[in-house]
């Protein structure tokens, strides 16, 4: 740092002194300047260069950030509250902007909250949001509790906690849509006639059966939303395992084994030793892997296109299981600005949920 | 000051019978220890016991997936589809994989297209984050620490919100299936420049100095030193960056999903790729191939699974530092 500042500072002293000397040379006798020898050019042009190349450094970023992540930031925000009023045949509707009616020139855009009023109260929408609420709500506490078992139950083993480790992270370096295709496989039933017997149940319902229980119908057609559900529920729980095993594990490496000996020689429990020590000391962590928890649960997608495919629903029940981003890419096709307005409805919720977790976390976490 | 002796007395003396003895506070006599001692160790092996079971259950649950997926890739359909499934194939099947390449879905190409996008953003995405991050790092200019914040801040901010605007950007260029705007829209990533600038900094300015003065260009230093001292991350970088090229999804079907820019992610899930179609009849069924299918999906698993198998460290690293997947 101090060393550019002198670099800075000695080409401010030059370009300074070039310019004092110029008018002296003007008014004086006509004394030619005296050429600046080799080195010293090279220091002048060095004192310059190093004043801009910071920015030069940078410029790649500067102009790539601009074009895809700070104009995306007002241009979303401006196509969202713009779209016309069409008549035709005598009713009159709201017409969110579009890109492809933007080209022609008959278009003329006016600003409004139409965008935002239709995405709210059409049915489509509030079937979207219940079932990112849904998934969101039931898979963060699942997966947190699980994840802290898991990481506690690998902190107090020391053979083969390494093993464990690498096949409990396994779930993180896989493609969702891929993986989820094998979830998929596993609990769809090959039924080429639904009015027939099905040809095979898949491994789930046959383990199911093997331990006594009746078949479900997972995913197939007619199958019940509660059992797409759990479907979901359980393969976004495997897919969100990874992550938060790793965060708590490290957490709980790092805390001082003294509370835990603290704990032993007053004859503590190990359930109240769990809730009294652990829980608390790992509260940032937790709290941590809640928040991303809730923004992941809220942006969920891909999972549902790997296991159910592009039309986000079992066959004969397209679309029954959408969310929040799936609802903004649907929308894209209709109106730029209905989807805008949609990413914009969930990144308040985002921020919303984020800030009450903070709120929460502020007063829960221990230090 | 007594009371601190009092305490260390009673840490140097009790916690053997306090810790073997939890209901009781008061010592007690020495029989009742040992036999104390001996519940204990029982407990204890118990407690192992269970521990390790609820482990491997959970390990069970994580992999059989990848199990599952492996057997069905090498079975044949009828065998896929009886009524109970075998747990191993009876013969094994290689000729899926062949189907898996010559079917509704174009593999190669799928692969080939997925790698160049791969590479060639991972690489221009390591010059850019290694530029900015060193003019953050070691530069100093006016309007650093705003500039700094203000990229920091757009990391708050939800992909779908650029996604949208940025679709418009790329038809307005006329990028729509294209390599291009599967690379250039998301080049530069704050979260990596962040990484790498703390990095940069803890190496110590001494070196750029003693560089400085034996005359070395700054492109020069940066390559020679900087970057070699700053591997490790580096290598997270990369895999991570390579890892999200391979399984971006939504950014590719929206705007290159034509034959000839189509990634793998997007092809896997095209609904007429995996129908079965008679050999004897050469006539589509209503049956999905799905022995193909799988073979598709551990083609597409595997070399993640290898580059885990190496770099498991640094993925870890570079992940529990961003909590973002991909």
């Amino acid at each position: 740092m101090s060393d550019e500042k002198i670099v800075t500072e000695e080409a401010e002293a030059l370009v300074a002194s070039e310019q004092t000397e110029a008018p002296a040379a003007d008014g004086g006798k006509k004394q030619k300047k005296p050429p600046l020898s080799k080195e010293e050019k090279k220091i002048l042009w060095q004192a310059r260069w190093s004043r801009w190349k910071a920015w030069v450094y940078l410029l790649p970023a500067i102009v790539i950030l601009g074009i895809f992540t700070v104009w995306p930031i007002i241009n979303t925000v401006r196509i969202s509250f713009m779209g016309q009023w069409t008549t035709e045949g005598g009713s009159t509707w709201w017409e969110g902007y579009s890109y492809s009616a933007a080209l022609n020139p008959n278009t003329h855009y006016v600003f409004g909250f139409n965008n935002f009023s239709s995405v709210v109260s059409d049915i489509d929408f509030v079937t979207c949001l219940t079932n990112t609420l849904l998934l969101t709500v039931i898979t963060v506490p699942i997966s947190t509790m699980l994840a802290l078992l898991i990481a506690v139950a690998l902190n107090s083993i020391k053979p083969l906690r390494k093993v464990f480790q690498t096949i409990f992270f396994l779930p993180y370096v896989t493609n969702s849509i891929a993986i989820g295709m094998v979830f998929a496989a596993m609990f769809q039933m090959v039924w080429p006639n639904p009015t027939g017997e099905p040809m095979s149940v898949g491994i789930i319902n046959t383990i199911i059966e093997a331990f006594g229980g009746t078949r479900i119908n997972w995913m197939n057609q007619g199958s019940s939303h509660f059992a797409n559900m759990v479907v979901l529920v359980i393969y976004i729980v495997w897919n969100a395992l990874p992550f938060k095993i790793l965060v708590l594990l490290g957490g709980l490496q790092s805390v001082n084994k003294q509370y835990y000996d603290a704990a032993k020689v007053d004859g503590t429990s190990r359930f109240r030793t769990f809730w009294r020590i652990t829980v608390p000391l790992l509260s940032p962590m937790i709290a941590y892997v809640v928040i991303t928890g809730f923004i992941g649960g809220f942006k969920e997608y891909t999972s549902i296109v790997g296991i159910f495919g592009e039309k986000m629903g079992p066959v004969g029940n397209d679309w029954s299981l959408d969310t929040m981003v799936g609802y903004i890419y649907k929308s894209m096709g209709v109106s730029e600005g209905k989807a805008g307005a949609a990413a914009l409805i969930l990144f308040v919720i985002i921020f919303a949920v984020t800030m009450v977790n903070l709120y929460v976390s502020k007063k829960k976490v221990h230090y | 000051m007594s009371e601190e002796t009092m305490v260390l007395e009673t840490v140097d003396t009790a916690p053997e019978e306090a810790a073997k003895e939890p209901s009781k506070g008061a010592p007690a006599p020495k029989n009742d220890i040992e036999k104390t001692s001996k519940k204990q160790k029982v407990v204890k092996v118990f407690v192992y016991i269970g521990l390790y079971t609820f482990l491997t259950l959970v390990a069970i649950t994580v992999l059989f997936p990848f199990y599952w997926m492996l057997i069905s890739s090498l079975k044949s359909l009828d065998e896929y589809n009886r009524t109970v499934p075998t747990l191993w194939p009876t013969q094994f099947v290689w000729s899926n994989y062949g189907a898996a390449f010559t079917g509704g879905l174009n593999l190669g190409r799928l692969f080939l297209n997925t790698v160049i996008v791969g590479v060639v953003s991972t690489l221009l995405s390591l010059v850019v984050t290694v530029l900015s991050a060193y003019a953050f790092a070691r530069l100093e200019f006016r309007g650093k620490n705003l500039m700094f914040g203000a990229m920091l801040a757009t990391m708050m901010i939800p992909g779908e919100l650029f996604t949208i605007s940025n679709y418009l950007t790329v038809s307005e260029f006329g990028w729509l299936n294209t390599f291009t705007a599967l690379i250039v829209p998301f080049l530069v990533s704050v979260f990596y420049i962040y990484l790498l600038r703390q990095n940069f900094m803890q190496i110590p300015n001494e070196l750029y100095l003693a560089a400085k003065v034996d005359g070395t260009s700054d492109l020069k230093y940066l390559w020679k030193v900087m970057i070699p001292l700053a591997a490790p991350t580096l290598i997270s970088i990369t895999i991570l960056k390579m890892m999200g090229s391979w399984n971006s999804y939504i950014w590719p079907r929206l705007v290159a999903n034509d034959d000839l820019h189509r990634l793998i992610t997007v092809g896997l899930r095209d609904p007429s790729a995996f129908i079965y179609v008679d050999p004897a009849t050469g006539m589509t069924t209503n049956l999905v191939n799905f022995p193909a299918q799988m073979a598709a999906v551990v083609l597409v698993t595997i070399p993640l699974l290898l580059v885990f198998m190496f770099f498991r460290k640094y993925i870890m690293r570079g992940v529990s530092r961003s909590g973002l997947k991909g």
